[in-house]
This record gives C-alpha cells, sequence and structure tokens, in this order.
C-alpha cells in the first residue's frame, strides 16, 4: 500500500469530515432557518468531497477497506485533521470565525491542489471548489456583517477571532508524509500558501472593522494525531452508530 | 475518468430520458446533464453519470432509477460515478431550463449575471410567479445545495433560484 498517500488523503479529507459533524451539530439549531440550512448545505457539500476521498484511500488501503471503515472505524490518534475543525460550535460567531478561517486556505488549497499529478485528487479538487468558493463568500460575508455591526455582534466575533487565531498556523504545517507526496509532485507545498492567506484573511478582517489579533503563539498537533480535549467527544458522536451496531446499513 | 463532451447511444436516449431528477421531478436527467455518456458493450450498458454537487444525495437513487429502467427495457447495466470534468448549470439544455421555470424555479443567469445577483443584490431574477424582476436574495442557501432562496417584492411570493454553477 502507498502509505504516505494514503496518509496525505486522510490529512485533506478529515478536515472537511470533521468540520462536516461540527456543523451538522446545528442542523435544527441554527440562529434562524437560513443559516441553519446554510450551515447544513455547506456540511452536505464537506460530506460529498469525503466521500469521494475515502473512497480513493479505500482503494489505495485494500483489504477489502470501505469508506465507512474509513470515516467511523479509527481511533482519536489516527484522524489527521487541524484543530481548527475540531473546535466547538460555541456560538454563531465561533461557528462562522472558524468557517471563515477554513474557507479561505480551503479554497487556496484547492486551488493548488487541481494541478496534482494524481488525476483523481486533480478531479476532486476541481469539483470541490466550486462548492468551496461559495462556502467562502457566505463566511467572508458573515465576518463583515457581525463585524461591522452592533457592538454585541463585533464584541462576540472579536472574541471568537481571538480564540480561534492560534489555530490558523497549523494549517501551513507539514508532516513527513506531506512533504513526501509534495516532493512527488502530488500534494500542495501548503508552507507556499502561507502568506497569500494571511493576506487574504486580514484583507476581509479589515472590511468586517475587526482586529487583527496579535497573538504570535500557534497550537499545533492535529495533523499527527494529537487532538485538542474536544475531538474524543466529537468523535464518540460521530462513531456511535457503528460502534453500537458494528457493520448497520442504513 | 474524463468525458469530454456527452456520449449517449441513440437508442438509449428515449429510456434514459423517461428517468426523472428525484429532487425535481419535472426535470429528466438527460435535461439535467448529469448522464455523460451511455454506450453498449458486450451487451452490458455503461453508464457513466456525475454528481451537480459532491454531497448530492439524488446521485444514489438516479444510479438505481437508471438501473430500473434500463432492466424494464430488457438491458443490464453498470452505473459508473465520475467527477471530471466537474458538472456545471451550462448542461441543462434549452428543455430542461424551461421545466425548470414551469415547476417554479428560476433558472440559472450566466455567470456574470450571477454574481451581479449574489454579490451586489442586482434585481434580474424573474419572479417565477408574476415575471417581475423586482426580487431580491433572502438567503445564499435554499432547499436544495444547489438552489439559493429568493423573493419577489411585487408578489411576494417566495421562490427558489437555480444557482449558477461553472
Amino acid at each position: 500500500m502507498k502509505e504516505n498517500l494514503y496518509k496525505y488523503i486522510l490529512g485533506i479529507a478529515d478536515n472537511s469530515l470533521i468540520l462536516g459533524q461540527r456543523l451538522g451539530e446545528l442542523c435544527g439549531h441554527g440562529p434562524n432557518l437560513e443559516t441553519d440550512i446554510a450551515c447544513t448545505n455547506i456540511s452536505l457539500d464537506l460530506f460529498g468531497q469525503v466521500r469521494s476521498y475515502y473512497q480513493y484511500a479505500a482503494k489505495i488501503k485494500g483489504e477489502n477497506a470501505t469508506e465507512d471503515d474509513i470515516a467511523f472505524l479509527r481511533k482519536e490518534r489516527e484522524y489527521l485533521n487541524v484543530l481548527l475543525v475540531e473546535q466547538p460550535n460555541t456560538d454563531f460567531a465561533y461557528t462562522i470565525t472558524r468557517q471563515f478561517l477554513f474557507d479561505v486556505y480551503h479554497f487556496l488549497f484547492l486551488t493548488e491542489l487541481q494541478k496534482s499529478h494524481d488525476m483523481t485528487l486533480a478531479a476532486i479538487a476541481k469539483k470541490s471548489i466550486k462548492e468551496v468558493s461559495y462556502h467562502r463568500r457566505f463566511s467572508s460575508d458573515w465576518m463583515k456583517r457581525l463585524g461591522d455591526g452592533t457592538e454585541e455582534s463585533k464584541q462576540r466575533i472579536q472574541d471568537a477571532l481571538d480564540a480561534l487565531w492560534t489555530y490558523t498556523d497549523e494549517l501551513f504545517h507539514q508532516t513527513e508524509a506531506d512533504k513526501i507526496i509534495v516532493s512527488e509532485n502530488i500534494g500542495v507545498d501548503v508552507t507556499t500558501l502561507k502568506q497569500l492567506y494571511y493576506t487574504e484573511v486580514e484583507t476581509i478582517l479589515s472590511e468586517a472593522t475587526l482586529e487583527v489579533p496579535e497573538s504570535k503563539w500557534f497550537q499545533k498537533g492535529g495533523k499527527d494525531g494529537i487532538h485538542t480535549e474536544h475531538m474524543g467527544y466529537l468523535l464518540s458522536d460521530l462513531q456511535y452508530m457503528q460502534r453500537t451496531y458494528p457493520n448497520m446499513e442504513w | 475518468m474524463t468525458a469530454t463532451e456527452q456520449h449517449i447511444d441513440q437508442d438509449l436516449f428515449p429510456i434514459l430520458e423517461k428517468v426523472s431528477d428525484p429532487e425535481i421531478p419535472v426535470l429528466s436527467i438527460m435535461e439535467m446533464g448529469v448522464v455523460r455518456s451511455a454506450v453498449i458493450e458486450n451487451n452490458i450498458v455503461k453508464v457513466q453519470i456525475t454528481p451537480t454537487y459532491s454531497g448530492c444525495p439524488a446521485m444514489d437513487v438516479i444510479g438505481d432509477d437508471i438501473q430500473k429502467a434500463l432492466s424494464d427495457a430488457g438491458y443490464t447495466s453498470e452505473i459508473e460515478l465520475i467527477l471530471a470534468p466537474a458538472w456545471t448549470t451550462d448542461w441543462i439544455t434549452p428543455k430542461g431550463r424551461k421545466a425548470l421555470e414551469a415547476y417554479g424555479i428560476a433558472a440559472p443567469l450566466d455567470e456574470e449575471a450571477d454574481k451581479a445577483v449574489l454579490l451586489n443584490g442586482k434585481r434580474i431574477v424573474q419572479c417565477t410567479n408574476c415575471s417581475s424582476q423586482n426580487t431580491r436574495m433572502i438567503s445564499q442557501f435554499g432547499s436544495t445545495a444547489c438552489k439559493a432562496q429568493f423573493q419577489c417584492d411585487d408578489c411576494q411570493e417566495p421562490f427558489d433560484y437555480f444557482k449558477c454553477l461553472k
């Protein structure tokens, strides 16, 4: 099995799975009907993308692996998503800020992944980027609306931004498997996206009349399987059905 | 896994044309442009379909419906889901656009006009009820991932707009 490529695909797919799960928690609980539908629609797009990645990963893994095994039956340390996407919904300001900080990255990442020498990954990227450009538009609009809104909304979105900022640098961290896959012209060298990312984020924050956090201390670990305390709870929810009724199907 | 243009066997066309989109029953999957190829090889019909959106829950149903329609016509079939080239709203046929409008869903505008509507609130999407263009977006996401929610300020009708996807 191509171990590095397998891990590389999980690193991309797990971000979408875990963020999709977080957004799915809002189904029926969004602040109003439109945002509820928006969050679950974005979740659905992410799950669709995840299925394409996991089907490909299952093929690489062989041993009769299925997309469902990969999604539902791994242990916490085998999930390779960034810490940002597993952070809890907390309130709508956190949900939107988390989405915005990820969407800007996701769009830049998929732009590059379209050029991958791996035809399957390039095809998934070409499909997904159309959806992600719409997500980015949605979350950027809300950053501006809340930032440039009332005193209360501004304070709360600034608080969320200050709290989540510490997870942004990890987006540009590379694991050993990532470096090998990049050298094979399959993966994206995320270190080259960092400057552009912060420029784009800061442009929107400035339109939103928000302050760019000054903190230079950044958290990382998710890409190596070391997660925050929130991850276990998320997985127990995500994996409940498969753990309780092994091999169940709809 | 690429299919740059549609390749449909003429014998199969009338069968496939009768399979409708489960989310928009007035629309055939052929008018929607999701069938990219259908050819007969060694007595097996090989059909390639492509999703409108990655997470479109209709794809499994569409695959099953195609197999059933072909089986009723005496064919054994294999369905393959392909991602490249990615689906675009340009593949909805003129007949399909008319069916959408008649069903109460505004058909997608071209890319530039779509941006003007979604980004700058330009009022050009035609109300499916009274044909007024005095309409505004009330939500970027509608009843399914491919639509946005609009409302007409003349007749007050709320309706879906099929977003342009390029």
